[in-house]
């Protein structure tokens, strides 16, 4: 099975990825060959089978509603590639 | 006498008899890794100042030898550690530095363990050769020209060619296991939940574990006894009581039973890697172990649920490297989405573009039942198989991988070829349980094997135990040492 | 050809947590940009999220007084998409397991009650704040990022702007007083998004429908509503197709328009959050949560018709707001005159308050001072003109009305030795009024009247009064005749 150039582009699309012609090409051959692969779940009868929820059937995990310590506004745009008035700064948003 | 071919129970010894402070032991580890770096590129940081201070602050409270205190180790690169550079080893990532410590390396700072630095891996912990590595490759040190295995390669290296007392290594489908077994060292992956996740940058959220590397098994309980234990950051933390691993390390395994299945042998398993686990079967007879067969019936299916899932999930936990508020942003783009097509395209490697696709794909509209929602269904049936396994055996034995190490660029064209190189690890992660590699003996050329047990969920005690019992009968580390020197 | 309009709704409203819905960051408003901010909210590399208690508390009380079914196990899901504005490309939310489903809530309208169905109430965090400052760069301030939401949809029940309105005011009310959220809809705290649609009178067939989100009051709603049935019946008269869209309203224009350039391929790939484990209550804990309810403003407006007396309107208007209606209590308990109480909270305050840009929750002066104020005016100490008065120096802070009327010189004038002495004078200085009473023209009694509470700057008894005026005005005719 080979994924189709147009499948590779719209799911490319939604990952925010790009990919030349010939690398859109060889995607859809090398997702297809592990979805050929991924194809042997299908000689599985899982119907009515539970979806595992949580591996270990942990449930109920929840914090106090507890005012912690946050960063200060210079730790947490240290990383930034771009900053501007105390802010992030992105390339214009067309609302 | 050279401290850095010790034991970490051996240096422990030493640093407590007062035969050595923590800081020669620290400097030891230092000129070992300035010999032997540059014929391996294991590490992609190293701390050594802050690392001799530290190893100075543990020899003036006095007590080295405790626990970790005192002892050099290192950290695959994917573990958050505050004020340093965290690259996952990636281009994304590659000036990050992490405003918060992740709650292993927090706790083993507080233990007084010396971090040496950061190591390679397959970038995001996406491979089983560390050739994923934006930044370099990492070679096994049995024989250069092989791969050290994947994605804890850096970890592994560091461990076996002593640039490290220990290590850790995450494990999301064997990265901690199979390179462990590459490179001749202990690797554990711990039931999912024993060792916070806080910290650890996700790969696959549901798969993910940090667990050591060591030079044997009696290391591995006590590494295993520093890291494991609640954490209130991580939801998925397990709040159970507290193990100590050295405990009765030595009690053997007389009346336990053993199982084996012959879905981890046959075709694909190197002759040599068959007769390591014969000879294991034989050793734990001796011991007093009963053999049980057992069957395992889905190891296909589970590499198969295994790329779905853990590729669902990555492309997920990966979207946030977007160049907005960390990491590396393109230098041209026009627009916002341009600027993350361009980021992210830029950023990532050929191998995390892949998986980030692969799960993509199986999310999107349409696909999820026949992807995503099989691939857990499956994993239902895959802990049900191992629940069922688990009432008629104690631990299960098989071999860690189907082969030994490979060369270096040997399996990079066919990605499929390298996911099959987690064949027998897979199982594993999918079922949430603890197993351990450990060395199980030599090729014909001299390559280590790596043998694996696999226990029921938080019988990581009982695994140890067996394990120490493999591990006297092959007597790996009296025997063999990469020839590196 | 006539049209209905079909209208269903989705409410966000903020809850009103201390922090944030997976760390520990703050959630007050008005924050300096990227101070309430961690690694958790930042989504940065390795961080793990844990669920604030309190928002599990406060969905399944907003469900229970909802009249939803709380589920017993619940989990939180990953709805992916890329914005600046979503840290992790990622919002946590609830997809096919919800919190609460299936309640219903009776809106009267036009004296009529309908009943509106509430599909389900989800968990899931805010988004942060995008800042659209000059032209070369969007800012980002991630203080909003995990702030806890509610999401409440409904079904397509509601038939008008005022039963969208109707619904929309009693959801904020019920909000209110369960404490689940403060509902500052100027602090953008609620937020109505609302899909309409139009068909042919009586037929069952459902039009195409468009949605507008992110209303922040109710007259906005209102507004809005009235304006897209408007358009889409004028399209459909037209022969024109109705495109399934979202369209922004603008509010200062009163128009709605198609938000296109911004549509793209919604496939945001949700599942199941790994990283969070389910939700799981029993039910003797939804037993438990329904006991601690406080009432709600139904059971109170039906308790004040009964045990007050007062009219059903007057209940309706004081317990819109969870504020009001503790006011009107205490006052009543300071002093029991729920009808003159009422009257004041429903009039004249809220004047004032308008006035003043002041809300029930920044009033300068206490339900017992009220309740002192009415007792004033019960007891014919002062006029209720004079009673206007007060109030206004009330809100101007002066303080308690007895010792308003005591430093104005404001006590009515009951002494009826003085009182007459004042009236013969008026009588005195207006013959006419007398000689026209005297040719039958009762209406001058009122011009006398007036002269009088003039002369006595309004402090005079106006029954007291108008007895004094009748006594003499007909013994001084007596006297003529």
């Amino acid at each position: 099975m080979k994924i189709s150039n147009e499948e590779v582009t719209y799911v490319a699309d939604l990952s925010r990825l790009e990919f030349s012609e010939a690398e859109t090409a060889r995607m859809g051959e090398e997702l297809g060959a592990v979805l050929d692969y991924v194809a042997t779940l299908n000689a599985v009868d899982t119907t009515g089978v539970k979806a595992t929820e949580h591996i270990l059937n942990v449930q109920n995990v929840f914090r106090e509603d507890e005012v912690g310590q946050s960063l200060s506004n210079e730790e947490a745009l240290a990383n930034a590639p771009e900053a501007e008035s105390g802010c992030f700064k992105v390339p214009r948003v067309i609302e | 006498m050279d401290y850095t071919k010790l034991t970490l129970h051996e240096t422990k010894q030493a640093l407590k008899n007062g035969e050595v402070t923590s800081e020669a032991l620290t400097q030891a580890y230092i000129d070992r890794i300035g010999a032997v770096e540059p014929k391996l590129d294991a590490y992609l940081a190293t701390t050594f100042d802050s690392a001799l201070e530290h190893a100075k602050a543990v020899d003036k409270a006095g007590n080295a030898g405790d626990g970790l205190a005192g002892i050099p180790y290192a950290l695959k690169d994917n573990m958050c550690t505050k004020g340093m550079t965290t690259t996952c080893a990636s281009k994304i990532l590659s000036n990050f530095v992490s405003p918060y410590d992740s709650t292993v390396y927090a706790g083993l700072k507080d233990a007084g363990a010396v971090l040496l630095g950061k190591v390679n891996m397959d970038e995001f912990a996406m491979g089983s050769s560390t050739e994923n590595s934006a930044f370099k490759t990492t070679k096994n040190p049995w024989d250069t020209t092989k791969v050290p295995g994947g994605s804890s390669g850096g970890s592994a290296v560091s461990v076996a060619a002593d640039m490290a007392a220990f290590s850790l290594g995450s494990d999301t489908g064997g990265s901690i296991r199979q390179p462990a077994a590459l490179c001749g060292v202990v690797g554990m992956k711990p039931t999912y939940g024993l060792v916070s996740r806080y910290g650890l940058v996700a790969f696959a959220s549901s798969l993910d574990q940090i667990g050591p590397f060591t030079k044997d098994v009696e290391d591995c309980a006590i590494v295993l006894n520093a890291i494991a234990g609640y954490d209130h950051r991580d939801s998925t933390s397990l709040n159970v009581p507290k193990v100590d691993y050295t405990q009765d390390l030595t009690e053997g395994v007389k009346g336990k039973k053993i199982g084996v299945s012959k879905s981890f042998a046959g075709e694909g398993v190197q002759p040599e890697v068959q007769k390591a686990m014969d000879e294991a079967v034989a050793a734990y007879k001796d011991a007093g172990a009963e053999i049980v067969e057992v069957d395992f019936n889905y190891l296909d299916q589970a590499l198969a649920a295994y790329y779905i899932i853990a590729c669902a999930e990555a492309s997920s936990n990966l979207a946030r490297y977007d160049g907005v508020r960390y990491g590396v942003r393109a230098k041209e783009y026009s627009g916002l989405i341009d600027m993350y097509r361009k980021s992210r395209s830029q950023g990532f490697g050929a191998e995390v573009k892949r998986r980030i696709m692969l799960g993509t794909y199986a999310l999107s509209s349409g696909y999820y039942d026949a992807y995503y929602k099989k691939a857990m269904q499956m994993r239902t049936l895959i802990v049900e198989d191992f629940n069922r396994i688990f009432k008629s055996c104690d631990v299960m034995l098989t071999p860690t991988t189907a082969t030994t190490a490979f060369g270096i660029g040997e399996k990079t064209a066919d990605p499929l070829e390298m996911y099959m190189s987690d064949l027998f690890t897979v199982p594993v992660n999918i079922s949430g349980m603890p197993a351990i590699s450990l060395p199980g003996g030599l090729d014909h050329e001299g390559m280590p094997i790596g043998l694996q047990l696999i226990g029921p969920a938080l019988s990581e005690d009982r695994m140890l135990k067996a394990a120490y019992v493999l591990e006297n009968a092959v007597s790996f580390r009296a025997s063999a040492k990469p020839a590196l020197d | 050809m006539e049209y209905d309009i079909v209208i269903g709704m989705e409410i966000h409203a903020e809850l009103a947590t201390k922090t944030k819905i997976f760390c520990s960051c703050p959630t007050t408003f008005g924050a300096d940009e990227n101070t309430h901010t961690c690694p958790v909210c930042l989504g940065m590399p390795g961080v793990l999220p844990v669920l604030n208690k309190k928002v599990v508390e406060y969905a399944t009380k907003a469900g229970l007084a909802l009249n939803c079914k709380i589920a017993n196990f619940s989990k939180m899901d990953r709805k992916n998409y890329f914005y600046p504005d979503l840290p992790k490309a990622f919002q946590t939310s609830q997809f096919d397991l919800p919190i609460c489903v299936g309640g219903v809530l009776d809106i009267e309208v036009g004296g009529e009650t309908r009943p509106i169905g509430i599909t389900r109430i989800h968990i899931e965090e805010d988004a942060g704040k995008l800042i659209h400052e000059g032209a070369d760069g969007t800012l980002v301030d991630v203080n909003r990022c995990g702030v806890p939401l509610i999401e409440i949809v409904t079904e397509p029940d509601m038939r008008s702007a005022e039963e969208a309105r109707a619904f929309a005011e009693k959801v904020r009310n019920i909000l209110e007083y369960t404490g689940v959220s403060d509902c500052k809809m100027e602090e953008g705290s609620i937020r109505f998004d609302v899909n309409l649609s139009v068909k042919e009178k009586g037929s069952d067939v459902l039009g195409t429908r468009t949605e507008m989100k992110n209303l922040n009051s109710f007259r906005a709603l209102e507004r809005a509503v009235h304006y897209e049935s408007k358009r889409q019946i004028i399209e459909l008269k037209k022969g024109h197709r109705i495109i399934q869209e979202t369209r922004k309203w603008d509010d200062v224009k009163g128009v709605s328009s198609s938000m296109r350039s911004k549509e793209e391929a919604h496939d945001y790939r949700y599942f199941p959050e790994p990283d969070l484990v389910p939700i799981v209550i029993s039910d003797e804990e939804i037993a438990r949560a329904k006991a601690e309810l406080p009432e709600l403003p139904e059971a109170k407006k039906a308790r004040y018709v009964s045990e007050y007396g007062i009219p059903e309107y007057d209940a309706s208007v004081i317990t819109t707001s969870k504020v009001s209606a503790a006011y009107f209590e205490e006052a009543v308990a300071a002093y029991h005159e729920p009808k003159l109480i009422a009257n004041w909270l429903m009039v004249d305050i809220p004047a004032h308050l308008k006035e003043r840009e002041l809300t029930m929750e920044t009033i300068p002066f206490g339900p017992s001072a009220l309740a002192k104020l009415v007792e004033l005016i019960k007891s014919g100490a002062i006029s209720g003109k004079i009673a206007k008065s007060v109030m206004e120096k009330m809100f101007e802070g002066e303080g308690d009305p007895e010792a308003i009327v005591k430093a104005h010189g404001w006590a009515q004038m009951s002494d009826s030795g003085e009182l007459e002495a004042i009236i013969k004078q008026v009588i005195e200085d207006n013959p006419k009024s007398v000689s026209d009473i005297a040719t039958g023209n009762k209406k001058a009694y009122g011009f006398l009247t007036g002269q009088v509470m003039r002369a006595t700057k309004g402090q005079a008894n106006p029954q007291m009064a108008n007895q004094i005026i009748r006594k003499l005005v007909e013994a001084q005719i007596g006297k003529t005749e």
